[in-house]
């Protein structure tokens, strides 16, 4: 059946909103996605029939919601090609990866070594580890970028060395889009004995993603720029590696046994989940996930491809507007700048016509830095937007330009 | 002594006020907003360090205050982006050649809510505004105490 986008829309109900009274033009989708009716459902569901709190057996509400929670898990294992001790709750992305900076960096990181990370990281994946290199006396090396807007891992054969121990890359960017080639770095890193921690935030909503096949030995991402809601998120990680890492909180749920004098940890994955987790989160996330799993989602890649090729085609068309991040391996995302005008105006005056789009730095100073810009305007795409919302967009944009 | 600028002088908030509600669609207002911005009282090159700015995550405000003979505060104000400097305009009709008393005493909240713009100042907004309405209370406020 042809991929009807009508239809995919009418699941949405957000995308009825009408701002200021125009009809909404959602381009944010790399800050959060819109959720579909199955989840928004789920989470209803949960808190009418099933709340209660997980993994404690001693009634039968516990038992609908740890079971549920659980589903939810294997949900995530199925859509990663994992096993179910290998997902971890966490708060989003940005939690996940401070629990692999902590627990791993504190486990494998000693004086001189060398973490790597590239140019085009979000400051979630570049904070936590400055952090854990102070506390252990390793340095942080960067993968440079090319003027297009990819990673240049032809530089790899000198940046990895016996002292990387960790390289840490987005597995696409957030800010230009970009699709970084994972697989061809973690054979790299794999030949000097380096491990590997794929930041997934903004790719596990546009194509599938099995972490066995990338053989990545982390992977983050969250729930809600997956059509999920916010608040959760998963870390995935090899089983014998979340072993062998200690616990990042501790608390609640995580432990074995406890007395004052010491405290052993509880099986995987219950060893990383401190506290009582986000069930309603995870529940939700379980139904996004089962919902995307449900779609064609070659026929989503596809439509998704040809917004960005659309968008592409407009730009080049408009004065003065030049493309951050000009390649051909992107997710469906549109970073520009338009000569004369501030990225911070444009995001105003779109918005005032019911075109929601992100403006500033994207949480990626240093790659703002290095392409010698402020920021950028960034119009994000999902499957359920149209052809038509990028005509919107344009239209919006030639408008503005009498203003600014 | 004053900057320069009929801002907080003869082009006072009341004006600002009178003036939005006068336009009902969103070019007009905007067009308005950002021909504000040209009444900006011109900020001293000079100034444009660090210690002086205003960070956003959209957009970055340079601010510089000075105290007149008659206690009245003096405030330079300068933006990369055109709305922010009309909105600092709009801040500036009512803050500017004010008392550090006057100034406190203002509704910042309350005059934005009147003229719709009440977004631009939440404190969530990335654009440096209300950071820049907080630092020049604060300065309002060590002058009080002084």
């Amino acid at each position: 059946m042809a991929f009807d986008v009508d239809a995919l829309r009418t699941e949405f109900p957000t995308l009825g909103q009408k701002p200021y009274g125009k009809p909404l033009v959602y381009l944010d989708n790399a800050a959060t996605t819109q959720k579909p009716q199955v989840v928004i459902d789920a989470i209803e569901r949960y808190y009418r029939e099933q709340n209660s709190n997980v993994h404690r057996g001693a009634h039968y509400l516990g038992d609908v919601a740890t079971h549920a929670m659980e589903e939810a898990r294997a949900t995530v294992a199925s859509f990663l090609n994992a096993s179910r001790e290998e997902v971890i709750w966490t708060k989003g992305t940005t939690d996940a990866l401070n629990l692999v900076a902590h627990s791993l960096g504190s486990h494998v990181l000693s004086a001189g070594d060398e973490v790597l990370i590239s140019t085009l990281e979000h400051h979630a994946n570049i904070v936590p580890w400055q952090q854990i290199c102070t506390l252990t006396g390793a340095s942080i090396k960067v993968i440079p970028l090319k003027t297009d807007g990819t990673l240049a891992l032809e530089q790899l054969e000198n940046l990895l060395t016996e002292r990387t121990k960790i390289v840490a890359v987005a597995h696409a960017s957030n800010a230009l889009g970009t699709i970084n080639d994972i697989a061809a770095l973690v054979q790299k890193a794999r030949q000097i004995g380096a491990y590997v921690v794929v930041d997934g935030a903004q790719a596990v909503s546009h194509f599938p993603v099995d972490v066995k096949q990338l053989d990545c030995d982390f992977y983050a991402f969250s729930g809600h720029k997956v059509f999920g809601p916010t608040g959760i998120g998963v870390l995935y990680g090899k089983r014998e590696l979340l072993e062998a890492i200690p616990p990042y909180q501790t608390g609640g749920e995580m432990i074995e046994t406890v007395s004052f004098e010491t405290s052993t940890w509880n099986r995987l994955p219950y060893k990383f989940e401190a506290g009582t987790p986000h069930i309603a989160g995870a529940i939700g996330l379980g139904a996004a996930l089962t919902w995307l799993m449900q779609q064609d989602r070659q026929a989503l890649w596809e439509h998704e491809s040809a917004l960005l090729a659309h968008a592409t085609e407009h730009a080049r068309a408009f004065a003065g507007m030049r493309i951050i991040g000009d390649n051909n391996s992107k997710v469906g995302v549109l970073s520009f700048l338009i000569e004369g005008t501030h990225p911070s105006d444009v995001g105003t005056l779109l918005d005032q016509q019911g075109i929601a789009v992100r403006t500033g730095h994207h949480c990626t100073m240093p790659l703002m830095d290095s392409l010698g810009i402020p920021g950028t305007v960034r119009a994000a795409f999902a499957p359920y937007n149209t052809l038509e919302d990028v005509d919107a967009l344009f239209t919006g944009l030639h408008k503005i330009m009498n203003f600014l | 002594m004053s900057n320069e600028t009929s801002l907080g002088s003869s082009t006072t908030h009341e004006d600002i006020v009178d003036t939005l509600s006068f336009f009902d669609d969103w070019e007009e207002r905007y067009t308005y907003i950002i021909e504000l911005g040209k009444a900006l009282p011109p900020y001293p090159e000079a100034l444009k360090i660090e210690s002086h700015l205003v960070r956003g995550c959209q957009s970055q405000v340079w601010l510089h205050i000075e105290v007149n003979d008659d206690g009245t505060l003096s405030l330079y104000v300068d933006s990369d982006a055109l709305i922010v400097r009309g909105l600092a305009a709009i801040v500036l009709a009512a803050l500017n050649q004010k008392t550090p008393q006057q100034i406190l005493d203002f509704d910042m909240q309350a005059y934005f809510q009147a003229i719709d713009l009440l977004k631009h100042i939440s404190p969530t907004r990335g654009n440096g505004v209300q950071s820049m309405v907080e630092r020049i209370r604060h300065e309002a406020q060590k002058r009080l105490a002084a």
